[in-house]
C-alpha cells in the first residue's frame, strides 16, 4: 500500500451514490489501508450501507447544503477536517462539475495543488502518483505531489471499474461547515431536468456520435434516429456543441462526458484530442468521415471512409428492415 | 460595471504540441493565439457590459510580454488589458498561476469576472475556483447563460440532469462553458483600435508576489514520467463504395448488437 489513509469525496444520485463515487472507492482500497467518504446531503445516513460496502470504513456528514453550490461549504468543511489533525495522505474527488468546484476550492484552502484528469493511481517511489492522458491520449504522463499535506486528485469517469468490498457500513461522523458567510452566497433557486429517451449517454451499451461533417444542425436527427435503432444513446463532438447544435449534456469528450459502450460510432467526427479523451476507452469503434486522414480512424475497429449524407440513410433503411 | 476576463494564450491547438524535454511541461515558445475557449467569455463579457460607463478588462498571465492573443480580445472590444509576464512564473502549476491571476484581476476592482471553465492546452478545469477563493469571492461555475439583474448574477449552470438556475451576489466569478454564445468576429476597426489599447505590463514584485510562491519553485507537483499509451490495434479502414452501410451492419452482426 502505498498510502495509509485517502478520503473519497461520494456524490449522490437518484439511486445512492454514483457509478463514479463506487469506482473512487474501489480503487481507494487498492492504494490505501483506511478509506473514509466524505459525502453531503438530508439523508447521508442512508449512504452508510453502500458506501461501507465498496470499502469506506466512515463517513464524514456535512450535511444538507440548504441550496447553496457545493463547492464553497463541501471544501471549507474538508479543510477544517484536515486541518483538525487526522488529515489523510490524498483526496480522490470526481471530475464532476460539483467535484471540480470542492477540488479548486480546497486546493487554495490547503495551499495545495490538484491533479485534474487522472486516469490511473500508481505507486512511485514509496508514494501515490497519477497518470494522465496527453495529446490525446497519445502519451501518458505520470506525475505526483511534492510537500507536505493531502494530494487532491480529481479522477475521470470510468478509469476504474467499481467492484463491492463486503465491508459493513460506514460509521457516520457528523463534519461541521466552518462560517464562510462571505463566498458562501450562490444559491440554486431552481432545478430543471433535460428529458432524455433511453438510455443515459455514460451507461449506455451503443453511443452514435455525430460531428461537424454531419453539416447542418437538422441532421442531428440522423443521429438521434440511428442511436433509438440501436437502443443507444446520442452524443457529440465538442464542435457541434459549440456551434449550438445540441446541448452541452451530449458532449463525448475531455469537457464532457466520459463513454465506454461495448459500440461508439463516430459519425462525421474528426478526432481531435478532446474528444478521443472521452471515447477511445470503447470496446468497439466504427468511424465513419469522408476525410482519410482524420485521426479518428486511428483508433477505429471499422473505419468508413464516406459521406455521412449517404452512408447514415443506407444504415437506418438496413437497420428498419432488419427490425 | 466592470466585468474582468481571464484570457490565456496558448500554442495553437491546430499544431502537434510537445511536451519539453528537461521539465515535461508543454512547450510554449511557440506562437501563442488566444484560446478559442476564450472567445465565448469575452463574448458574453462584451454583452453583459454593454451600458454606458461599462468596461471589459482582460486580464492574462504569459511569458515573454506576449500580447498577440490579448490583442484579439481587444479587438473583439474589450477596453485596457493587464498582462502579468516574468521569467519566475515559468512551470507554474495551476494554484501558482491562481495566485497571480487573484492579485492581477484585484487591480481591476471587478463587478464580475468571466472565465472559460477550462484552458484548450492544460484543461486543468480548476483554475477559476482557486482564483475565486483567494480573490474571498462565491463562483458559479459550468454557466450556459449569464443575465445580470442589479447587483447579482443568474446563471444557468450545467448539471449532470440538466441545469440549475442560480442566483449570486456580485462580485463573483463566473465561468461559461463553450457555446453559450456566438463570438464576434473582430472587425478591421476593431483591429485597428486594438493596436492602441493599453496593456498594463506587470511582474510579480509589482503585484507583491514572492517567486518562491509560484513558478517550478512553487509548484507543488512533479512529472516523473512520460510514456506512450498502449495504441488501439489497427482497424479494418475501407472507402465507402455504395456498401458502407451494409458492412457498419455485418459488424454489428459480428458483435451482435443487432
Amino acid at each position: 500500500m502505498p498510502i495509509d489513509k485517502v478520503w473519497v469525496l461520494a456524490e449522490v444520485g437518484d439511486n445512492g451514490p454514483t457509478p463514479v463515487t463506487l469506482e473512487l472507492l474501489t480503487e481507494a482500497r487498492a492504494v490505501a489501508s483506511t478509506v473514509e467518504a466524505v459525502a453531503w446531503g438530508a439523508d447521508v445516513a442512508s449512504l452508510a450501507g453502500p458506501l461501507g460496502e465498496y470499502g469506506a470504513s466512515t463517513v464524514h456528514d456535512i450535511g444538507d447544503l440548504g441550496g447553496a453550490l457545493p463547492g464553497v461549504p463541501v471544501a471549507a468543511a474538508i479543510a477544517a477536517l484536515a486541518q483538525g489533525g487526522n488529515a489523510p495522505d490524498a483526496i480522490l474527488m470526481p471530475a464532476t462539475y460539483d467535484g471540480r468546484d470542492v477540488a479548486g476550492r480546497l486546493s487554495a484552502k490547503l495551499d495545495r495543488p490538484v491533479l485534474t484528469n487522472v486516469t490511473g493511481l500508481v505507486e512511485v517511489d514509496g508514494g501515490l502518483a497519477s497518470q494522465h492522458p496527453v495529446f490525446g491520449g497519445s502519451h501518458i504522463v505520470t506525475a505526483r505531489f511534492t510537500g507536505a499535506g493531502p494530494g487532491i486528485f480529481v479522477i475521470r469517469a470510468k478509469s476504474f471499474a467499481a467492484e463491492p468490498s463486503g465491508g459493513a457500513a460506514a460509521a457516520v461522523v457528523p463534519a461541521a461547515v466552518p462560517d464562510v458567510a462571505a463566498t458562501n452566497t450562490a444559491r440554486i433557486v431552481e432545478r430543471h431536468v433535460e428529458e432524455r429517451s433511453g438510455p443515459k449517454l455514460d451507461e449506455a451499451a451503443v453511443v452514435v456520435s455525430g460531428g461537424r461533417g454531419l453539416g447542418d444542425a437538422a441532421n442531428y436527427a440522423l443521429i438521434e434516429e440511428l442511436a433509438k435503432l440501436l437502443h443507444g444513446a446520442a452524443g457529440a463532438s465538442r464542435a457541434i456543441v459549440d456551434a449550438g447544435w445540441v446541448p452541452y449534456s451530449h458532449q463525448v469528450g475531455q469537457t464532457g462526458k466520459t463513454v465506454k459502450p461495448t459500440v461508439y460510432m463516430a459519425c462525421g467526427i474528426s478526432g481531435a484530442t478532446q474528444h478521443l479523451v472521452g471515447m477511445k476507452g470503447s470496446k468497439n469503434i466504427i468511424a465513419i468521415n469522408k476525410d482519410q486522414e482524420a485521426p479518428i480512424f486511428s483508433v477505429a475497429d471499422l473505419g468508413i471512409v464516406g459521406d455521412v449524407h449517404k452512408v447514415l440513410p443506407a444504415l437506418i433503411e438496413a437497420l428498419k428492415a432488419k427490425s | 460595471m466592470n466585468v474582468v476576463v481571464c484570457v490565456k494564450q496558448i500554442p495553437d491547438p491546430a499544431a502537434p504540441g510537445a511536451l519539453k524535454p528537461d521539465t515535461n511541461t508543454l512547450d510554449r515558445s511557440g506562437k501563442l493565439i488566444m484560446d478559442d475557449s476564450d472567445n465565448y467569455g469575452v463574448e458574453m463579457a462584451l454583452q453583459l457590459a454593454s451600458g454606458e460607463g461599462d468596461e471589459v478588462t482582460l486580464v492574462s498571465m504569459a511569458p515573454g510580454g506576449e500580447t498577440s492573443g490579448l490583442r484579439t480580445g481587444l479587438a473583439m472590444g474589450a477596453a485596457k488589458a493587464i498582462l502579468v509576464s516574468d521569467d519566475a512564473l515559468a512551470g507554474s502549476d495551476a494554484l501558482g498561476t491562481a495566485k497571480v491571476l487573484a492579485a492581477a484581476i484585484g487591480r481591476a476592482n471587478p463587478d464580475l469576472v468571466v472565465m472559460a471553465t477550462e484552458s484548450t492546452d492544460g484543461y486543468t478545469g480548476t483554475l477559476p475556483v482557486q482564483v475565486a477563493e483567494l480573490m474571498g469571492l462565491p463562483s458559479v461555475t459550468f454557466a450556459k447563460a449569464i443575465s445580470v439583474d442589479g447587483g447579482s448574477v443568474k446563471v444557468e449552470r450545467q448539471t449532470e440532469a440538466g441545469y440549475d438556475e442560480v442566483v449570486c451576489p456580485m462580485p463573483a466569478v463566473v465561468t461559461v462553458t463553450a457555446g453559450v454564445v456566438e463570438p464576434r468576429y473582430p472587425s478591421f476597426k476593431g483591429i485597428m483600435a486594438a493596436k492602441s489599447k493599453p496593456v498594463d505590463n506587470l511582474t510579480i514584485a509589482d503585484l507583491g508576489i514572492d517567486a518562491s510562491q509560484v513558478g517550478a519553485a512553487g509548484a507543488g507537483q512533479l512529472i516523473t514520467d512520460v510514456s506512450e499509451a498502449e495504441a488501439r490495434s489497427g482497424g479494418e479502414i475501407v472507402v465507402d463504395e455504395g456498401d458502407g452501410a451494409q458492412r457498419v451492419v455485418a459488424f454489428l452482426e459480428q458483435l451482435k448488437v443487432v
